[in-house]
Formats: structure tokens, C-alpha cells, sequence
């Protein structure tokens, strides 16, 4: 089964087309990128699979559920990190973790999930302490351990390292990978494309709303006779 | 360069989200404005009276100079009955009797009795005016009565000199005959029994109101939104859950405030007068009525609440947003204290029914004059009032419009059943 399947999607806000027919796929198992600038209708395109965003025309399936009819079922197998989430600064890390996972489980399923989010934000002793008192890495770790203790079957992470330093979005790329190994499908946006080339399987160049290529990071090179995405981006926008 | 600030910070604020409820509410004023101003164009009227005498003496007959001087005398008769149906007909505010041995009375050196008979409309502060202008009518009388008292020497008495009338009072009031009040009195009692309810309505719905407000602001500046709206919980849980919550925050709040208001409020009530004796106490069915339309109107401002903290962008902006709830909560207060919800003009009364908050407001004095109907109504027409307030909120929380300010088809209201279940 195909963890998300789009097909000629529309995305409208008034009468700005932000998504102009847009179709790809998300393998289970496999880390899928949508990678352009910005305004280029990423974000729409994750938060319209997320359930957050009405569909203006064409489809969503993910893991065979349907948008809208089956948004409910859609949220109990997601999880979404937006690009600017944020945790609620009046909890601590470790309550913010308990507040998520009491959506998702009870008793020895719910301890579990709490347990797996605190070995992923990897903040010690810091966990026990207010959010707001937290570093934007600190806070991005704790977000990401939010989004994947739950054990989803889809990930969608809207640039999940933007802003982090180099030690910390190392940090995120890795506990990507180990969902991934973990059977999580993982889709993600970035407008870093080295990122993108290091850490997904597949990607899908989008621009002004269109994807204009899509493929594994070495057939696209190859495709364009790149030595980059980055170059692969410049050729397919031209 | 100050004026590019200025430009900014106009462009900022000065936004439709928060003209809209200043418009609506400036309207609300000025109408409030207009029910003022008549009232105070009835005050420079004469008083509608009825006069009975049956005493037809010297001193009656200064009473009857200075009555038919100063008021509109719809009835001079001698039926009581007949007089106050012709009154009441007349929308009147009293009738004044004046028994036979009047005049006789006072010359034997005992006051002369006159009887009131009050036809009282409603129990706000600005309902009892007219019946205030009958009162300095029969000071007038006892003033005439005690000048000649003097110029004749017919007393050396300076105690009946001075008061040489008594009052003997009923006043009818909702279908009630109250003996030996006069409508002033029954006014402030019945303001001072029902004036804590408002107050705490108003404190609640302030309070909570502004929690509710805040706290979408907030989840949009903390931009925890997006994570809660993907999360496995149905959109109506999140509304009910944040009103609920909301609602309780404002409960311990009011009633923090409320223990220094009562200890307030109490130090002014040091009249004797039992309400019981008059009929007008209330019993457990009728508490629990007040109860249930205290909470109904409580869930349904906060529903509002939600609708309104959608438009906030931020926590700032949801600190505008709280204005067009506190006039809201204001508005029926200050009405209803100045005047009964049937003696208000149509539209404001259409306007202060449609304030949910107004019913618990109102529901005491009500319950106190056994007016079920506007009670169990208010609570019914709060009730619908909150499930679409709710509905309407969970169908934005489907929308785009938490997100994007935008939403993309608007709602009919079969789809708003639909948005519940989602």
C-alpha cells in the first residue's frame, strides 16, 4: 500500500492557485522530499496532506484513507511538524510530551510513547524545565520527539532542520533515519537541497506550484547531467 | 520617520475584525441613548394620576388644587375600582384616594390618611421616576395642608404641622397587590436581591471570555495551532474542551471576586423588609433555574468567545477582541438596572433578549414575579444559541480560516452538522 498518494492536486486561496495539479507518490518505508524555494507550495501541499487545508480539486489518499471524508483516520496514523511549530511555554518538555501522547494512548502505550519522545529530544535534565526556557535547537528536538514518539505511519516534517546549527540538524537528520529504519514513511520539505540529496529516498522538485521533476537524487542528476540537485533545480526551472 | 511608525501602527490595529464590534456596539449606545433621552422627556411630563375623593372638605380640597395643578388627571371620581381600571387604561402611575374623614382627621389633630394606590410597570432605577414625581406631588399637598394649618392657627400640633398626611400605600405590580410598599422601595429591594446575579454574569463572562480570546491568540502566536488541529482529537472536542476550560478559569475567577462583592454589597442592605411576606422570594426550583441559565449563558458567551478568538492573529490582537465581549456583558447590565425587560422600547428589548447574557441577568427579578416564560425561554434561546455559536466554530476550526484568515466556501447549515462530527 502506498503510504500517500496525490493526484492532481489544486490548491486555491481565493484566487491565488497556490498548488497548480501536483501528483506524486510516498512509498512505506521511504523518505520522500519536496524540495523548491520558498513560496513555491510546499508547505500547502504538507499541510493539505496533514488535514489542515481543504482540497480545492484532485486527491489524497494516505494509507488508502481519503481527504476530507477520512480526516479523522488520516490523524490517527500522521503526524505533522510544521516549520514554525512551537510547544506550549507554560509546560515543561516532559508535560508537553505527556499532553501529546494522552491523544494517542493510554496506560502502558501511552508510557511507552513518552519514554521513546524523551530518548528522542535527548535533553537530560533540561526536560524537567519550562519550555520556554528552551534553545531553538532545544525546542526543535523536543518537537521532532513529539512528532515521532507516537509511532505514526507517516511523518510529515516541514523543513525539520531550518534555523538549527550544524550539530543539531545532524542531530534531526539522524532521528529521521532511525524512524525510517523503524518502518515510518517520512514526507518532508526543505529548500536545502544538499539536505535533501544526503537524506531522502526520492524527492520531487516543486516550483511556482508545479512539480517540474521527480525521481531518485542520482536519476535526476543523471537526467540533467548535474552534479547536484541544487544544478538539477536551476536546469528543470529553466 | 514618526509618521512611517504612525502609518504602521494605525494599519496594525485599524483592521475590520476589530471595527466591526465597535460599530455594532456604538449603534447599541446610541440606541441605549435614545431609551435614556425618553425617559428623560417623560420626566419633565406631568404625572398621570387618578383621584378619588370621598372626603370633599377644606384640606381635601387643597389636596384636590394642588393633585389637579400638577398632574394629568385621567379619573376624578369616587370608585376606586372604577379609578384604577380607567388608570391603568391610561398608563398611569397612581391613584389617590382620599378617605371621608380627611379633612376631619387632620382638625381633631391626627393626619389625614391618603390612600395610594401604585400601578407600577416595571423594577428599574428609571422605571420608578414617574412614580417619584407623584411622591413630590403629595409633598406639595402636605406643604399647602401645613401652610394653612399655620395661617389659620387650627393646630398646635407642630408635629401634624409639619407631616399632616399619612400614606396608606398598595402597589400593583406583574399581577402581584404588594400592601405597604410604595414602588421606590419594592424598586430597591428587588435591585438589591437581584443586582449580585448581573455582577457575577458580567464578571464571569468577562473573565472567561477573556481566557478563551487569549488562548487562541496564543496558540497562533506560540504557533501550537497546526500541531493541535492534526492531532486524532474531533474539532468540537477542541472547542468544547477549551470553553469548558475557559469556563472553569473564569469560575474560580469571578468567584474570587465575588467573595469581596457580596461583603460589599451586603454592608448596603440593612432593610428589614422580608420579600417573602410580599410573595416575592424564591425557592430551590427557581435557584436552580437562575443556575441552569447562569451556565447556559456562561457556555454560550464562551462559544461566541471562540468564534471572536478565530479572528485573533496573536495574543494582541485577541486583546482587542475581548472589547466587543465585555460591551456585550455591560450592555444588558446597565439596561436591565435601569429598566424592566417590558418596559424597555421593542428594540431594545429585541436587542437585550438577544444578548444571551442578558437572561441570567434577568432571570431573579423574573423568577421573583413568577415570569417563567421569559425565564425558560431565555434559557432555550441560550441553549440554541450555543450549539450554533459551537457549530459555527468547529465548522471554522474545519476551515481554512484558522490558518489562512480565508475560507474557501462559506458554510451552509448543512454542513455545519457535518463539521461536528469531523
Amino acid at each position: 500500500m502506498k503510504a500517500v498518494e496525490v493526484r492532481e492536486l489544486v490548491k486555491d486561496y481565493g484566487n491565488f492557485r497556490a498548488i497548480k495539479g501536483i501528483s506524486f507518490e510516498v512509498n512505506e518505508g521511504e523518505i520522500f522530499g519536496l524540495i523548491g524555494p520558498n513560496g513555491a507550495g510546499k508547505t500547502t501541499a504538507l499541510r493539505t496532506i496533514a488535514t489542515l487545508l481543504q482540497i480545492t480539486s484532485g486527491s489524497i489518499t494516505v494509507f488508502g484513507y481519503e481527504l476530507p471524508k477520512a480526516a479523522g483516520e488520516v490523524r490517527k496514523i500522521i503526524s505533522y511538524l510544521p516549520e514554525e511549530a512551537g510547544a506550549y511555554k507554560n509546560l515543561t518538555g516532559k508535560e508537553y510530551l505527556n499532553f501529546i501522547a494522552k491523544f494517542f494512548g493510554e496506560g502502558e502505550k501511552f508510557q511507552n510513547m513518552v519514554q521513546r519522545g524523551l530518548e528522542i529530544a535527548n535533553l537530560g535534565e533540561r526536560i524537567n524545565d519550562k519550555v520556554d526556557t528552551y534553545s531553538k535547537g532545544m525546542a526543535r528536538r523536543l518537537l521532532v520527539g513529539r512528532a515521532l514518539m507516537v509511532n505514526p505511519k507517516l511523518a510529515i516534517l516541514d523543513e525539520p532542520t531550518t534555523g538549527l546549527d550544524v550539530v543539531n540538524a545532524r542531530e534531526v537528520r539522524r532521528i529521521i533515519n532511525g524512524a525510517v529504519e523503524a518502518g515510518v514513511a517520512v514526507l518532508l520539505s526543505s529548500h536545502n537541497m544538499l539536505e535533501v540529496e544526503l537524506l531522502c529516498h526520492r524527492i520531487a522538485l516543486i516550483n511556482d506550484g508545479k512539480i517540474v521533476a521527480s525521481g531518485t537524487a542520482e536519476e535526476l542528476k543523471k537526467e540533467y547531467d548535474a552534479r547536484n540537485i541544487e544544478e538539477v533545480f536551476v536546469k528543470a526551472i529553466k | 520617520m514618526i509618521g512611517n511608525i504612525i502609518k504602521k501602527e494605525f494599519k496594525e490595529l485599524f483592521v475590520l475584525s476589530t471595527l466591526i464590534p465597535i460599530v455594532v456596539i456604538a449603534i447599541v449606545y446610541g440606541s441605549a441613548g435614545n431609551m435614556i433621552g425618553n425617559v428623560q422627556e417623560s420626566i419633565k411630563e406631568k404625572p398621570v394620576i387618578g383621584i378619588v375623593d370621598m372626603d370633599d372638605g377644606n384640606f381635601s380640597g387643597i389636596a384636590m388644587s394642588v393633585l389637579t395643578g400638577n398632574a394629568k388627571v385621567v379619573y376624578n371620581g369616587s370608585g376606586v375600582e372604577e379609578g384604577l381600571q380607567e388608570v391603568r387604561e391610561e398608563n398611569g402611575v397612581a391613584l389617590l384616594a382620599i378617605p371621608e374623614n380627611f379633612s376631619h382627621s387632620i382638625y381633631a389633630n391626627n393626619p389625614g390618611e391618603i390612600e395610594i394606590y401604585w400601578i407600577m410597570k416595571g423594577a428599574g432605577m428609571m422605571d420608578s421616576i414617574s412614580s417619584g414625581a407623584v411622591e413630590g406631588l403629595i409633598q406639595a399637598v402636605n406643604q399647602e395642608i401645613s401652610k394653612t394649618l399655620i395661617q389659620q392657627g387650627s393646630s398646635s400640633d407642630p408635629a401634624l404641622v409639619l407631616a399632616p398626611t399619612k400614606r396608606v400605600e398598595t402597589t400593583f405590580f406583574k399581577g402581584k397587590e404588594i400592601e405597604g410598599l410604595s414602588p421606590s422601595t419594592l424598586s430597591n429591594m428587588l435591585m438589591s436581591q437581584s443586582i449580585v446575579i448581573p455582577i457575577i454574569v458580567m464578571m464571569l463572562i468577562i473573565m472567561a471570555g477573556a481566557s478563551v480570546i487569549s488562548s487562541m491568540g496564543l496558540e497562533k502566536e506560540n504557533k501550537t495551532l497546526e500541531t493541535l488541529l492534526t492531532l486524532p482529537v474531533r474539532r468540537s472536542h477542541i472547542v468544547i474542551g477549551k470553553m469548558v476550560g475557559s469556563a472553569l478559569v473564569g469560575l474560580i475567577m469571578a468567584a474570587i471576586y465575588m467573595l469581596g462583592f457580596s461583603r460589599y454589597m451586603t454592608s448596603f442592605q440593612s432593610s428589614n423588609i422580608n420579600l417573602a411576606d410580599f410573595g416575592l422570594a424564591l425557592g430551590m426550583p427557581d435557584y436552580l433555574l437562575v443556575g441552569i441559565s447562569l451556565f447556559t449563558a456562561l457556555l454560550a458567551g464562551l462559544a461566541l468567545c471562540i468564534v471572536l478568538g478565530t479572528f485573533a492573529k496573536n495574543y494582541r490582537s485577541a486583546q482587542a477582541l475581548v472589547f466587543p465581549i465585555t460591551a456585550l456583558a455591560l450592555i444588558p447590565t446597565f439596561i436591565i438596572m435601569l429598566k424592566d425587560f417590558d418596559t424597555i422600547p421593542a428594540v431594545l428589548r429585541v436587542l437585550v433578549f438577544a444578548i444571551p447574557f442578558s437572561h441570567p441577568m434577568m432571570a431573579m427579578r423574573a423568577l421573583m414575579l413568577d415570569n417563567y416564560w421569559l425565564v425558560i425561554g431565555g434559557i432555550a434561546y441560550t441553549a440554541v444559541f450555543m450549539v450554533v455559536m459551537v457549530a459555527v466554530a468547529v465548522r471554522i476550526f474545519n476551515s481554512d480560516r484558522l490558518l489562512t484568515g480565508s475560507v474557501r466556501k462559506r458554510a451552509g447549515l448543512g454542513r455545519l452538522g457535518r463539521g461536528f462530527r469531523r
